[in-house]
């Protein structure tokens, strides 16, 4: 089936938030922190505007509790007298005109007594910049299997590593926007998001309104990648309360710059291996701490520095495991939801120390990958056993085949030692990713989905998950269509409106197709008995649930048909939240990439000249959405190991534009190759696992063990940008290299 | 002088076929008259510098970033948006996958049928390259080159 909003979106007729025609409306504006830490101690109004007609905001205006709440009530709405991070909200400010509101933006001035900001998560802080805490920990969990300290202390090799990565930025496209009014009492909040039912959660206690009082709407989604999980939530806020103080509509969108430097980011990380192996690669111990940069709220990093650590050890079976991980409250942006969500950092920093080991023994890495792969039966680092019959193996080498891996590295031995500047090198990562949330996370979250018969016979899916690109209005038309034995032209989705659709769960976590996907299954069997029908008759085809829908619609005129589902959690599933210990996720992707480098020794320029990706996603649902998707985050997984970094001064991004935040253009990416191997996950819907995060996770590490194989360095730092490359590789004149 | 400065200027240009009479600013950005005085939204806003191409429109003939051009620049001039474009033209990139989001697809869209109405520059340049200045952060860039390699293939077949 072909993407149902395609030819909408490629004829420019989609319309996103800033598209919506409206008239009388205001365009909001927000005023910023310009300090990283500190007391607020004047706010001065310029005369460059005339401030009568502006409506203004500020924490008092605030009804309810001064907060953007999702896990904890710790991040404001508005700074209510400090500041603990640079473009910190301070005001909020509303214009008829757009010009004059940006321009009123720079006749205000925040004074701030400035106070020493934490801005280096990696440094133990002194006294005077605890601000969380004793010891500025912003969360704190481990993984224990085994005796690691006996175990590396009887191991004849131990191989230490440092691995860092940087700040990433989401930049979707389309950037953060909302529109709030008042219809009636009802406050309706538009906008684009990944999860209405967050921004509900949220503005709940901050407006003291009740859920009958609140409607969010999601509009089409320009790109969500994670940066529109938690943080619309805070917009829509801002809008709201806009819209509450002036009663008229108003109109919060945030430009290029202001997305850039204001908004949540991917974490940086600190991650050390230390491994015990024996000499003929086998590993008996890994003990790892990773110490993430959480910024200056809590947003959703305990989650992320969880998903983190419980991917940290990699897909390899050993008996002996340590894993420490803490995030640190730093006077920074905070850090947020970014696809992967901790496991991209996780699989940097073991998938470049497998190279490193394997360098230390004078092994091939495909080796010694090959020798610790875990295998059905053995277990995890949380002890739990994997026996989803997936091989592993067959997917690493069908990546090493389509690459043609073994004949370019003897190809590049000799082409390196011929060239006087260009060192070709060729690398993968085998890596996997857990689906949907964590542990009980899907059990608490409780997913529910409708799927409504009209009279007409036609079928509409009631949920409140979104589509921002990746296809979820597609993917459940097509599963609606295929479960009803339906034209697909016969179903449609609702608008996600939280006044009309139940609460499916966040579109996040590669939660989607898997967890909710199954919902519409299950939905649309209920539906065939509200109908009167036996399940096994939609074998028949579609033809006789429609006879049914419409001839249960003449018995009960007047009244609505619901199929329902809700969440249940699959067999077998036993997950210790205190001790991270047990199943932490029900089904897991696995993948391997590898990656073809050419360095310039004259440049320190890394260019990615082939890129092949494995993946097995269980089922795929839709071969051309699902080749997208892989193709998109590998996209990402590149840029980020190469070209994207955020330049911090003082606590803020330096780099607010796309003119020198990098990301990739179509001359920067190779052709991406992709292939499935299939091994259905019986749980999920027709077989599907989660697709959205996998293919990000392993490509970072695959690019740099390919510039280690070019160059015969150890890089061990993301973005590895020319001027890194530089310092790795010495004083090296063109054609000494190595 | 400067008390002039702001005042109204009145161009005429022919927008999508269409003879069009307006009153721009000397600040308005040709993309902000589009979108928020002529209606026409399918043209986006990515970067508002040049960097990202989601802007594109053609200016007689030519693709430009409308936030780069002020609008009284395009007086006497032809201006042709996402909105021209005949919708039955999109099958290619609909069934390879060029368009996820859709926030810099119509700008995408703009770049890649001039592509296919000026095919002598493939003599000297690949789909990839000529695609460089639109900025897509969903695809990785295959679907789009795939799109526009079927709907070439589709001219040069009939």
């Amino acid at each position: 089936m072909l993407r149902r909003e395609g030819l909408s979106k490629l004829t420019g007729r989609e319309r996103y938030v800033d598209d919506l025609p409206l008239e009388d409306f205001l365009w909001g504006a927000t005023v910023r922190s310009p300090a990283a830490r500190g007391r607020i101690s004047d706010i001065i109004f310029g005369d460059g505007v005339d401030w009568s007609e502006f409506v203004i905001v500020d924490h008092t205006d605030i009804p309810g509790r001064n907060a953007v709440y999702l896990m904890e009530y710790d991040q404001p709405a508005l700074a209510p007298g400090y500041v603990r991070h640079v473009h910190e909200p301070v005001l909020l400010l509303a214009h008829p005109s757009r010009e004059v509101a940006r321009r009123a933006l720079r006749e205000v001035q925040v004074i701030v007594d400035v106070e020493p900001p934490a801005l280096d998560f990696r440094a133990l802080p002194g006294p005077d910049l605890i601000q969380y805490g004793e010891d500025n920990v912003l969360k704190r969990l481990s993984i224990q299997k085994g005796d690691v300290e006996r175990a590396l202390a009887e191991s004849p090799i131990v191989v230490e590593g440092v691995y860092e990565t940087g700040a990433q930025e989401h930049v979707y496209l389309e950037t953060q926007g909302m529109l709030a009014y008042l219809d009636d009492d009802v406050l309706v909040i538009k906008g684009s998001m990944q999860c209405p039912y967050y921004v509900v959660k949220a503005l709940k206690p901050a407006l003291n309104r009740s859920e009958e009082e609140i409607r969010v709407i999601q509009t089409p989604t320009g790109g969500g990648f994670g940066g529109k999980e938690e943080f619309p939530s805070m917009v829509a806020l801002h809008a709201g309360l806009l819209a509450l103080k002036s009663r008229v509509p108003v109109k919060l969108i945030y430009d290029r710059t202001e997305d850039l430097v204001a908004t949540t980011k991917r974490h940086p990380s600190q991650i050390r291996h230390r491994t015990g192996v024996d000499e003929n690669g086998r590993l008996i111990a890994q003990d790892i701490e990773v110490v993430m940069d959480g910024g200056a709220y809590l947003t959703l990093t305990p989650v992320v520095l969880s998903r983190a650590i419980i991917h940290a050890a990699g897909l390899y079976h050993c008996d002996n495991v340590r894993i420490l991980g803490r995030a640190m409250f730093t006077n920074s942006v905070p850090f947020g939801a970014f696809r992967g969500f901790g496991n991209p950092q996780a699989h940097f920093a073991v998938e470049r120390h497998m190279d490193v080991i394997a360098d230390r023994l004078r092994m091939d890495s495909v080796e010694l990958r090959r020798i610790n792969m875990i295998r059905d039966g053995q277990t995890t680092a949380t002890g739990q056993v994997i026996r989803d019959g997936v091989d592993r193996l067959q997917i690493m080498d069908r990546a090493l085949a389509l690459s043609d891996y073994e004949r370019r590295r003897r190809e590049h031995w000799v082409r390196n030692s011929e060239h006087r500047y260009l060192r070709r090198g060729i690398g993968m990562a085998a890596f996997y990713h857990g689906a949907g949330f964590t542990g009980s996370g899907e059990v608490v979250l409780d997913s529910r989905l409708h799927v409504e018969g009209h009279p007409d016979g036609k079928v509409q899916v009631l949920c409140a998950s979104t589509e921002m690109g990746q296809g979820q209005i597609t993917i459940f038309i097509q599963l609606a269509a295929d479960r009803l034995g339906y034209d697909p032209a016969e179903i449609s989705i609702a608008e996600p409106d939280t006044h009309r659709v139940p609460d499916s769960g966040p579109t996040v976590g590669s939660r989607t197709a898997m967890v909710v996907g199954r919902l519409v299954e299950r939905a649309c069997d209920d539906l065939c008995r509200q109908a009167g029908l036996e399940i096994a008759v939609k074998a028949n085809g579609g033809a006789l649930v429609k006879e049914a829908i419409i001839a249960w619609h003449s018995a009960h005129p007047g009244e609505r048909l619901l199929g329902k589902a809700r969440y249940e959690p699959p067999p077998g599933i036993e997950w210790d939240e205190e001790n991270y210990l047990g199943d932490a996720y029900g089904a897991f992707g696995w993948a391997a990439h590898v990656a073809e480098v050419e360095v310039d020794l004259r440049t320190y320029d890394v260019r990615v000249l082939d890129f092949v990706s494995v993946q097995d996603v269980g089922t795929v649902l839709n071969e051309t959405l699902a080749r997208g998707q892989v193709q998109g985050g590998v996209a990402q997984g590149i840029s980020w190991a190469l070209l994207e970094e955020c330049v911090w001064k003082d606590g803020a991004m330096e780099n607010g534009q796309l003119t020198n935040y990098i990301i990739p253009t179509s001359g920067d990416l190779p052709p991406i190759r992709v292939e499935f191997v299939e091994f259905p996950y019986e749980h999920g819907a027709q077989g599907a696992k989660g697709i959205g995060e996998l293919p990000l996770v392993g490509a970072a590490p695959a690019v740099l063990n390919a510039v280690a194989a070019a160059t015969g360095r150890q890089p061990t730092e993301i973005p590895l940008t020319p001027e890194r490359l530089m310092v790795l590789l010495g004083s090296h004149a063109p054609g000494e290299a190595r | 002088m400067s008390g002039r400065r702001n005042d109204p200027i009145r161009i005429s240009f022919t927008l999508n076929g269409e003879p069009t009479t307006v009153e721009v600013s000397p600040w308005e950005r040709l993309l902000d008259l589009l979108r928020y005085r002529l209606g026409l939204t399918g043209t986006k806003e990515g970067c508002a510098e040049g960097e990202c191409g989601a802007c594109t429109v053609y200016l007689d003939g030519l693709p430009v970033d409308s936030c780069l051009v002020p609008a009284y620049q395009v007086r006497g001039r032809l201006v042709e948006t996402i909105e021209s474009l005949d919708p039955e033209g999109m099958a290619h990139y609909h069934a390879r996958g060029t368009t996820q989001c859709g926030a810099c697809t119509p700008g995408v869209v703009m770049t890649a049928e001039w592509i296919r109405r000026h095919p002598n520059r493939l003599e000297t340049h690949t789909v990839r390259e000529l695609m460089a200045g639109n900025l897509c952060r969903c695809t990785g860039y295959d679907g789009i080159i795939e799109g526009i390699e079927g709907a070439l293939e589709d001219r040069e077949a009939g």
